[in-house]
Formats: C-alpha cells, structure tokens, sequence
C-alpha cells in the first residue's frame, strides 16, 4: 500500500472519530445522569494523558525521577493558585533547570 | 446597522478569546510538532510527507504512531487499530461537544469536528459549558482549533528547517503531561471529580503497557463508569 493511501485512510478514520458523535449525537435523548456523567470527561480522560507521562520512562514505572520532582512542584502550584499558565511556566521552568544545571 | 457591528465585535471577541486560551498549551504543540518532523526526516520520509500528515491527519498521537509503525513493517490492520484505539478518546469528547453544536449547521459541524484536539476540548469546554447560551459562542472553539492547527503546521516546516533543535535529553511527553495538569487543578478539590481522577490515573498507571495505546481509552472508561456509579447510588453525599 502507497504511504500516501496508508495517510489518507488515517485522515479519515481520525476525522470520523472527531465527526460522527459531534454531529450525530442527538443530545435530547440524554438523560439527567448522561449529562451529569459526561461533566467527568476531562476528570476521566487527562489523567490517562498526564501520569504514565510523568511516571512511565521506557516501559517501565519510576517513582522518582527529574519528571516526578517537577510534576509534584507543578501539581503543588496548579492546586493552589488554579491558573494554567502559572501551573505551565512553573512545571516547565523547573523541569528545565533541573535537565540543564 | 449598529446591530450587525456589534455582532461581529461579538464574534471576534469570542474567536479570540479562544485563540488566548489555546495559547499556553501549545507550548509541547511546538515542541511535538518540530520532534514530528524532525523523526519523519530521520527515518527516511520526505518533508512533503511530514507536512502532508500535519495537513491531512492533524493528530500528534496518531501521527507518531503511523509513522513508528510503519517504518517497524507492521501490518496494515495493525496500524489502523492502533490508530483507532488512540482516537477513541475523541468519541467522548464529541459526545460533551455535540449539545453545544447541535443547533449549527452541517458546515458548521464539519468544520469544528476537524479541530476537536486534546487542547481545542480542553479550552472550549470550560468556555462553552459556561457560554453556551451565546449564540456566536462556537466561534471560541473556531479560534482555538485554528490556533492549535496553524501552530501545529508551522513547528512542522520549524523541524524540517531547522533540523533538531530539540534536546534528547527532555521528555516530550512530560510537557503534554504539565498543560493538561493545569485543566484539571481546578476540580481536584472536588471529591467527586478527585476520585474519578485518581481512579483514571491509578488505571493508566497499571494499564500502561496494553497494547495499541489502549490504556487511555481503559482509564477513562473506568473512570466514567465510576463517575456513574457514584452518581447513581451517592446522589444524596455529592449533593
């Protein structure tokens, strides 16, 4: 198969991943607890994004590592002042100087 | 007359909005997209492939799995299931996205639908859950997908031209990792929200070496449907 056919199979199988419920849900027929339920998908989702990020270095799961240190200094400031871009210059500065000094 | 002026400050007030609140997150975008490219030239792919994928798939994941894939000789089913797998997420973020946008037109779905990034439902979420009343409010997630996708492009041709200006010595996923800790701060202090958190990250924690990527879309099952259940049966001790 041409990489290019390989490329646009793939462009349309994540368009309509992202497509088909965004338009075709019919959302009147969600009951109260759908409605509540679907308030938790950030809660439910991010995590599977950020922690084996932070705690996985190749395949295998490490508690203390430059990553977890300044996660945790991000995490302690995220909780407290709540802002993202705070909570972003704070994980990333830290990580930084960490890897470079 | 004065209407028509006021409805389209109205507009681009929203649109930027949007591009304001994508901003931050698109720090590992930059990143990403120039290791993206910098990975296709290394493993023999032309840059018009590398920008031809941005342009074509626009989905960071799926991207980097097509390619390590593909160089790996996989098989194509494997490819496609793997790449499946990792939009699934996508599914739950349409369901959310759907009540905000079901009284636009068909244009209109087709076009959002393409921009529904990670970053993109981060940021409009929390904008449109608030505002979605505001006729003009979907021009927020137009702002913010067009952001994510012209910087997303643009750190592409960075990385074809540049080369590798990114240390190997830092782990990009880390930087994914920091901008979706600052969205979810903010209901951390919240039980229900706090339980299902840690039932999605302790889940991707254990679940991590499933194959094709299927920790994320496990996690966040497991932590709906303890969302579910804590809705159903502790109605009362939420409330």
């Amino acid at each position: 198969m041409n990489i290019w056919t390989y490329t646009i199979i793939i462009g349309i199988l994540t368009y309509l991943s992202r497509y088909l419920v965004t338009a075709y849900a019919n959302t009147k027929t969600y009951s109260e607890t759908t409605k509540k339920v679907l308030s938790y998908v950030p809660s439910a989702v991010f995590p599977s994004l950020i922690f084996p990020a932070v705690f996985y270095k190749n395949s295998s799961l490490i508690l203390y590592s430059d990553e977890v240190f300044a996660f945790m200094a991000a995490l302690i400031i995220s909780i407290i002042f709540k802002n993202i871009l705070l909570t972003v210059i704070t994980g990333i500065s830290i990580y930084l100087l960490i890897i470079f000094i | 007359m004065y209407q028509s002026i006021s409805t389209s400050m109205n507009r681009r007030k929203i649109f930027f909005q949007g591009i304001k609140d994508v901003l931050p997150l698109n720090i590992p975008v930059v990143l990403f997209g120039i290791f993206y490219a910098v990975l296709c030239i290394e493993l023999g792919f032309s840059s018009y492939f590398a920008i031809g994928t941005s342009l074509i798939i626009f989905a960071g994941g799926s991207q980097l799995i097509f390619v390590t894939l593909l160089t790996a000789g996989a098989i194509p089913w494997v490819i496609f299931g793997s790449v499946i797998m990792n939009n699934t997420r996508h599914i739950l973020y349409g369901a959310v996205f759907s009540k905000y946008i079901e009284k636009k037109n068909g244009l209109w779905k087709l076009i959002l639908s393409f921009f529904l990034t990670d970053q993109c439902f981060a940021v409009s979420n929390q904008y449109l859950k608030k505002n979605y009343k505001n006729k003009f409010s979907h021009y927020h997630m137009l702002g913010s997908g067009v952001t994510v996708w012209l910087i997303w492009q643009l750190s592409n041709l960075v990385g074809i031209w540049l080369g590798n200006i990114v240390s190997d010595q830092l782990s990009l996923n880390y930087f994914v990792a920091i901008t979706f800790l600052a969205l979810i701060a903010k209901d951390l202090g919240k039980l229900d929200h706090f339980l299902v958190i840690l039932i999605s990250a302790v889940c991707s924690l254990i679940f991590y070496n499933l194959p094709l990527k299927a920790y994320v879309i496990v996690s966040a099952t497991a932590g709906i449907i303890f969302a579910f259940l804590i809705n159903k049966k502790f109605k009362k001790l939420l409330k």
